[in-house]
């Protein structure tokens, strides 16, 4: 679904260079839940960014649902961001002019749906993660959960074959953040292939599998977050 | 997308009042002042007869001389001799003469006084070449010409004020106790400028009131009520004959030309004429005439006033200015949105569809500057007076094509002057805006 091959990511100014990413590599296979750990500054957000297409890379190969992403030009890449990939953030991200109903519209309206289809899949998703009745609230009328809820809602009402989630509770107290969890984990048993940055351990044992990256690189792979191994697997790194 | 994006606009300059309003006032008083001005300076340098203007000519002939000319040109009209000679000549496929007559007119049943009225003395192909509009009637035709008749044309405000607008051909109007029988009503016709009169600086003057025979004004010795140019050489001999056949010039000529060819040939009758009159021993000098078309006796005339074009480049200076201002408040307006065009970017929409949402939106602000551009433009019409002599003043008015024209000049130049901020929205990297917040 998502493969990255000797990835790298380098930031430039006239006398520095920075890698943000390094001879980067990882396979996710379709319907996984993986869960991206590090700390600051180690490049998970970079890796989701370019993964989610919002950013370039600038070296190596990215193969996304098998299309090699690194020559599309912004149509290109908007249409697979639209139609692919759905996106929860930290910070919900969530327009405030727009009530629920709007911001759930707003990738649709990208595709090109007829208005009664669009309003078909809004109401599903919304139903999906219980806030029906708040279709015409607006965002600074819902708690941080419910926000959170709607940008799910949003994310999945185009129907994406990739989840990217991005610190999906970091905003969220426990109880809000259990609630959001256990809605990502429901969506991953319905299949959706759900890729989930994170610096909460917790949350991370909650995923499928673990991707931890240090400074860049992948430097551990584990199927079962209770295993803390340290194993490098791209050439050289470690942490 | 159009209606779903001048939604999201309409909604984005509500949630701005302030610097929506900043943006409307500076979109609505450029494009005001602007089309203020314009209005006039449309009215004094369009073209009056469209479609017929290449193929006028007003003829000049100088009678005057190297030493007396203006400048080497010849006078701006021709003298009584000149004039009936060459329209007697028929070389062109039309020609006219004419002279201005202020008849004292006598209403019917002598209930009314007498009342001054405007006209031209002049022939029946005036009617032709001018394309003079008529609403009963008719012109008189040729032969009223050369027998003299006592006829006349009499314009729809004159028919509406004598004969309540009723169809009057037929009957007789009195004009300085001659009796005149009506043989034509024109419709509301006044061109402007009035190209064909600038010798008598009637370029902008009010409507002409009535026509009569050139032939007979000169049978009952009407004297023109216009210019009567005996420029500063000129004996001006004694009594009216004297006067007629003199060299004073204040008949005005005009040939319709239907093509270049028959303009060329003209004036090498002109030339012809002139050589004539030198042969003759009346001209002293070599023949120099002038054939100028309509656009270009306008330019040679100065019939647009030199205020009306200054007034229209300060009031798009103005208007540039209010742009430019206008640029900085798009750009602060669609920069606050970072976010928003984050969000919207992450979520599929490609450059171009930012390019639209932020081109309509800034097309709103526009209509909304071009609404109170009407209404400004419809104040300083009364202020019009102010900045220019009352008969230019009068000409600016706001029908619809100055609407029309106003709305869209205030879209369009709203819009040309969001692609700057567009641009910059277009740019934002949705990642650096969703990993900011």
């Amino acid at each position: 679904m998502l493969k990255m091959t000797h990835l790298s990511k380098v930031y430039r100014t006239e006398v520095v260079e920075t890698y943000a990413l390094r001879d980067f590599n990882i396979d996710v296979k379709e319907g996984e839940f993986v869960a991206v750990t590090g700390p600051s500054g180690s490049g998970k957000t970079t890796f989701l960014t370019i993964a989610g297409l919002l950013e370039t890379f600038t070296g190596g190969e990215y193969h996304l649902d098998g299309i090699e992403v690194s020559n599309l030009n912004d149509n290109a890449r908007s249409k697979i961001r639209n139609e692919k990939i759905g996106f929860i953030f930290q910070a919900f991200n969530l327009i405030p002019d727009l009530n629920v109903f709007d911001n759930i519209e707003v990738p649709l309206r990208y595709r090109g749906m007829k208005a009664a289809e669009r309003k078909q899949r809004i109401m599903e998703s919304l139903e999906r993660v219980g806030l029906a009745s708040r279709a015409k609230h607006y965002p600074a009328e819902l708690s941080g959960g419910q926000q959170q809820r709607v940008a799910i809602a949003r994310a999945l009402a185009g129907s994406p074959r990739l989840l990217l989630a991005d610190e999906p509770t970091g905003n969220l107290d426990t109880q809000m953040a259990r609630g959001v969890l256990e809605l990502l984990e429901e969506i991953h048993r319905d299949g959706a292939t759900i890729v989930m940055v994170t610096h909460d351990p917790e949350l991370a044992a909650r995923a499928q599998r673990n991707v931890h990256i240090i400074d860049g690189q992948v430097v551990e792979l584990s199927e079962d977050p209770r295993f803390h191994s340290v194993h490098a697997v791209a050439d050289g790194a470690h942490g | 997308m159009f209606a779903y994006y001048l939604q999201l606009g309409l909604r984005s300059l509500r949630r701005n009042p302030m610097l929506t309003a900043l943006m409307v006032m500076a979109v609505g008083f450029g494009v005001a002042a602007s089309m203020i001005t314009w209005s006039v300076f449309r009215a004094v340098s369009g073209d009056p007869i469209p479609g017929k203007s290449s193929q006028l000519y007003t003829v000049l002939v100088d009678n005057r001389g190297p030493q007396y000319n203006d400048n080497g040109e010849p006078p701006e009209a021709l003298t009584y001799t000149d004039a009936t000679a060459l329209v007697a000549a028929h070389k062109a496929a039309h020609q006219t003469l004419f002279f201005n007559v202020a008849p004292s007119v006598l209403p019917e049943g002598n209930q009314s006084l007498p009342f001054i009225a405007d006209g031209y003395a002049t022939n029946a192909d005036f009617f032709n070449m001018f394309e003079v509009p008529f609403e009963y009637g008719g012109a008189w035709r040729a032969g009223d010409d050369d027998g003299r008749a006592a006829v006349a044309v009499i314009s729809h405000e004159l028919n509406q004020q004598l004969f309540n607008g009723a169809n009057s051909v037929g009957r007789e109007i009195t004009m300085d106790r001659h009796s005149y029988r009506i043989v034509g009503v024109t419709a509301h016709w006044d061109p402007k400028p009035r190209f064909y009169d600038l010798f008598s600086h009637n370029a902008f003057g009010d409507p002409v009131q009535l026509y009569l025979p050139f032939t007979r004004a000169i049978d009952v010795a009407m004297d023109t009520s216009g210019r009567n140019n005996c420029g500063s050489n000129t004996d001006f001999g004694v009594g009216r004959e004297a006067w007629l056949h003199g060299e004073c010039v204040w008949v005005p000529v005009w040939v319709e030309l239907p093509d270049p060819a028959a303009a060329t040939g003209y004036r090498e009758f002109l030339t012809h004429y002139a050589a004539e009159q030198q042969r003759a021993g009346r001209f002293h000098w070599a023949p120099n005439v002038r054939l100028r078309g309509v656009n270009d006796w306008l330019d040679y005339e100065r019939v647009v006033p030199p205020e009306s074009r200054i007034s229209l480049m300060v009031a798009l200076g103005f208007f540039a200015i209010c742009m430019v201002n206008t640029i900085g408040l798009l750009l602060a307006k669609f920069m606050r949105r970072a976010a928003e065009i984050g969000v919207r970017r992450a979520l599929g929409a490609p450059r171009r569809e930012i390019y639209r949402q932020f081109l309509i939106e800034a097309a709103a602000v526009g209509l909304a500057g071009g609404v109170l551009g009407l209404l400004l433009t419809a104040l300083g019409m009364f202020g019009v007076g102010l900045l220019f002599e009352p008969e230019i003043a009068r000409l600016a008015h706001l029908d619809l094509s100055l609407v029309a024209t106003t709305l869209l000049v205030a879209i369009a130049a709203t819009v040309l002057a969001a692609f700057y901020p567009t641009w910059r929205a277009a740019q934002v990297q949705p990642a650096w805006q969703l990993k900011s917040n």
